[in-house]
């Protein structure tokens, strides 16, 4: 194994034994899934809620003996080495696993004890998260008196306190509001910056497309895309090029002049605008605007949009993220 | 060493938790005391009954009345282990490098302690009443109370991480302790039983517990009971925990 390597599966699979009525019934939740992570990346696992992503964490922190297949996490055997994986390995549960009735420090405190630190350094490492994480007006209040974004600050903190190299971050953000979303992002960002690799579970397409270096795509059990999230999109198909005018008419001459003069195919013009497919659409933009200028055809706007993750998920699947997302 | 320093880790954050409300403490002790005021009376207006000898009812009924405080008072102590299950504070004790023992041990070591404190509460309550008992003998049946503790906690810890939600914890509970309660002749004396519902008492591991803790508070040492309690109770005790042991290291499956 490269020595940057920090997990890599091999045909990972769970299976569980349901009961109902009528006999035992295999459900497989995991379906045989290669990851390869590498040291000091963002490591983002994508897809719809019920997709595996928890069952595949539990596995990688040791929580779920796998049906089949293996895995390495820094290094270690998943089955034969769980003692020096629990060690290195830092795990946020979507759970979260705060004692509520606890303080968040004496919370602190107690998990780095758990992972065999002595007082003062259990003591020590509580207060450098506390300060790094901006803890300090709430950390001596019991948990349950935090709010959401308090609370996700802790249990991330949690995750953290014995320095791991590997953290596994199940959801982090899911509840949350956009303000604290977006303090947890810089978070995770500055722990990435400390050099911990971050093996990210989430169902939000603009969480992975933000934070993550490499995302996976999972769905039903199986890993249907990895890359990064630019590969992945522009893979797609290009960005999409809008440019308005004044009437319907113009927007006609735009399209013609645009078919003929810049040989572009996927070109419509419909509601007084143009809409046009193109590969780096920044780049090839002020070129177009010219040429369209330069024949009186008078842009009243533009708009550049690119594809999203979401595209990605509906070309692999034929369904939409956001679909499942507004289902439930 | 290492699951020593990790059980006293678990010990104390249980210890804490009890602490934040330690009314409760007090609150389910309420049965063995209404018990003790309001049908004791009942047993010495019958006077003489067999296992009763007369004018001894206070001391024959006291140690059932610990057995039952502790078969009771410890079977429901899941209900706070399915609320750690819930909010994932299990899991996240799992995923440390920490004593699966432990993790256990901390929980019924609490329990255990909580249980003698109330033990030596309804003991004191009960001097007034007339009791008289021999205190090297009230201290090794508090012995005898832990293990029945240990034994019912383990119990109710290995169903909890089974059943991971509340709703069938307590009928399962329930439908455990009423029958071995009645069974161990902790009310009423099994002398006064038919001899087919003796012979049921006789696979009852409490109604053992029950006949020892006796024999301690009376002082008479060279009772074979006392063995025999001590070792179905400790037996049963290593045999629920290991259960509940291996509930836990399955729990995420």
């Amino acid at each position: 194994m490269v020595e940057d390597t920090v997990i890599k599966t091999k045909e990972l699979r769970k299976t569980f034994i349901s009961k109902e009525r009528g006999g035992k019934k295999e459900v497989e939740a995991v379906k045989g899934i290669d990851l390869t992570v590498m040291k000091g990346e963002i490591y983002g696992f994508l897809g719809p809620n019920g997709a595996g992503k928890s069952t595949t964490q539990k596995m990688l922190s040791t929580l779920l003996p796998p049906t089949g297949g293996e895995a390495k996490v820094l290094g270690y055997d998943l089955v034969l080495e769980q003692e020096q994986i629990r060690q290195n390995v830092g795990c946020v549960s979507q759970a979260g696993g705060a004692d509520l009735s606890a303080t968040g420090l004496e919370n602190l405190i107690l998990q780095a004890q758990l992972y065999g630190l002595d007082d003062s350094t259990a003591k020590k490492n509580s207060a450098e998260l506390v300060e790094s994480f901006q803890m300090s007006s709430f950390i001596e209040r019991p948990a349950q008196t935090y709010s959401g974004g308090q609370k996700r600050r802790l249990d991330v903190a949690l995750g953290m306190v014995h320095h791991p190299r590997l953290l596994l971050l199940d959801e982090p953000t899911s509840g949350l509001d956009p303000q604290s979303r977006a303090f947890l992002w810089e978070e995770i960002k500055s722990l990435k910056a400390r050099g911990v690799t971050i093996f990210l579970t989430t169902q939000y397409m603009d969480e992975a497309d933000k934070l993550c270096d490499r995302i996976a795509i999972i769905d039903n059990g199986k890993i249907i895309v990895t890359g990064s999230p630019e590969d992945l999109k522009s893979n797609v198909g290009g960005d999409t090029i809008v440019f308005s005018f004044s009437s319907d008419e113009i927007a006609g001459k735009a399209k013609t002049l645009l078919v003929e003069n810049i040989h572009l195919e996927n070109i419509q013009a419909k509601d007084n605008s143009v809409y046009l497919n193109a590969r780096d659409g920044e780049r090839v933009m002020p070129d177009l605007m010219r040429s369209l200028e330069a024949e009186q055809l008078e842009v009243q706007s533009v708009m550049l949009s690119r594809p999203s993750l979401d595209d990605v998920f509906l070309k692999y699947t034929g369904r939409s993220l956001r679909e499942d997302e507004r289902k439930r | 060493m290492k699951m020593l320093r990790d059980t006293r880790l678990m010990f104390v954050r249980n210890m804490q938790h009890t602490l934040r409300n330690p009314i409760f403490i007090i609150v389910s002790m309420f049965q063995p005391l209404l018990y003790l005021v309001l049908f004791m009376p009942l047993l010495n207006g019958l006077g003489s009954v067999p296992g009763i000898p007369a004018g001894r009812t206070v001391e024959i009924f006291i140690p059932g009345l610990l057995v039952m405080q502790a078969l009771f008072g410890s079977a429901f102590v899941g209900f706070s282990l399915i609320d750690d299950i819930r909010t994932g504070v299990v899991e996240r004790f799992l995923v440390t490098p920490v004593s699966r023992p432990a993790i256990l041990l901390g929980r019924v070591l609490r329990d255990a302690l909580v249980l003698l404190i109330q033990c030596i509460l309804i003991t004191l309550v009960a001097i007034p009443f007339g009791l008289s008992v021999n205190v090297g003998g009230f201290l090794l049946s508090l012995l005898l109370f832990a293990l029945i503790g240990v034994t019912m906690a383990s119990l109710s810890y290995g169903f909890a991480l089974i059943y991971k939600i509340e709703d069938p914890l307590a009928p399962t509970l329930n439908t455990i302790t009423l029958p071995v309660s009645l069974l161990s002749g902790i009310i009423l004396p099994l002398a006064l039983a038919p001899i087919w519902l003796q012979d049921l008492a006789k696979i009852n591991p409490f109604s053992y517990a029950v006949d020892a803790a006796r024999s301690l508070f009376a002082g008479n040492f060279m009772n074979f009971e006392i063995v025999e309690g001590f070792v179905i109770i400790g037996l049963l005790a290593l045999v629920l925990f290991s259960w509940a042991l291996r509930s836990l290291k399955k729990m995420a499956s």
